[in-house]
């Protein structure tokens, strides 16, 4: 019932979410020495979803490793910039779809209360 | 490391985590610079800098990874021997030695660990923000 509800527009939110603790992680680590940076491909991770695949496999899937621009000689891979970017979009994204889901909700209230 | 987090890591105990670290790192970078200077009488009774290890902490569970502190080694850096006959510590042949600390070394050390750590309290607060906006749906 609430996949039909809520349509691609929770599986997104789910990703989006599995997707900000990775980023997360890397801006956690970017003082880690040998520190690989992971990223969920995110239209990857949504169109598995889509086709019946679980979120969490979807996501674990799409999850690859990031190629530095330039890479340190620590071998750490987290470049700042690139993950505060890709944090920022990924918020971004979570408030949009988190704003599908409230129309959704809001139209079905509408419609039980009879408006 | 004592963490609020018992259950699986989530964001907050990421953030945590990687917060702590930084601190650990802030503390040994000011332990560094306030013995800066300092003179001892003996080779090995200088003052060495030290410095926090850091290691990636994955929970598999989550796919999540966050900062151990492995611990804090002190550096094998020579301690710097200064002729200095007058020096109420100087050995027989007149010399101390002191603590070989890079200041501006440090000092860049103390200011990458904050600005890391401001990265990581705007990334939660971020993500806190998103979860409250879920939960009020609004």
């Amino acid at each position: 019932m609430s996949q039909d509800l809520f349509g691609i527009h929770g599986k997104a939110l789910e990703l989006r979410s599995q997707r900000m603790g990775l980023l997360a992680s890397n801006i956690a680590n970017a003082g880690t020495p040998g520190y690989k940076a992971k990223d969920i491909d995110f239209a990857a991770a949504i169109r598995a979803a889509d086709g019946g695949v679980g979120v969490d496999k979807a996501a674990s899937a799409a999850t690859q490793y990031r190629v530095p621009v330039m890479p340190s000689l620590d071998g750490n891979t987290v470049e700042l910039q690139n993950e505060q970017v890709a944090f920022s979009e990924n918020a971004v994204g979570y408030s949009a779809t988190l704003d599908f889901i409230r129309g959704r909700v809001d139209t079905v209230k509408r419609a039980l209360r009879g408006e | 490391m004592g963490t609020v987090n018992s259950g699986p890591l989530n964001l907050f105990g990421v953030a945590q985590r990687g917060m702590s670290a930084q601190l650990v790192r802030m503390n040994a970078a000011a332990s560094n610079l306030a013995n800066a200077g300092s003179v001892s009488g003996t080779e090995e009774g200088a003052y060495k800098p030290i410095r926090a290890v850091f290691s990636e902490d994955l929970d598999a569970a989550s796919g999540l990874s966050t900062v151990a502190v492995n611990g804090v080694v002190r550096e094998k850096a020579a301690a710097v021997r200064q002729h200095d006959p007058d020096h109420p510590l100087a050995d027989a042949n007149g010399d101390v030695w002191t603590a070989p600390v890079d200041e501006n070394a440090e000092m860049v050390e103390m200011l990458e660990a904050s600005r890391q750590y401001q990265n990581m309290v705007e990334a939660l607060s971020t993500a806190k923000q998103l979860m409250l906006d879920t939960l009020r749906m609004k």
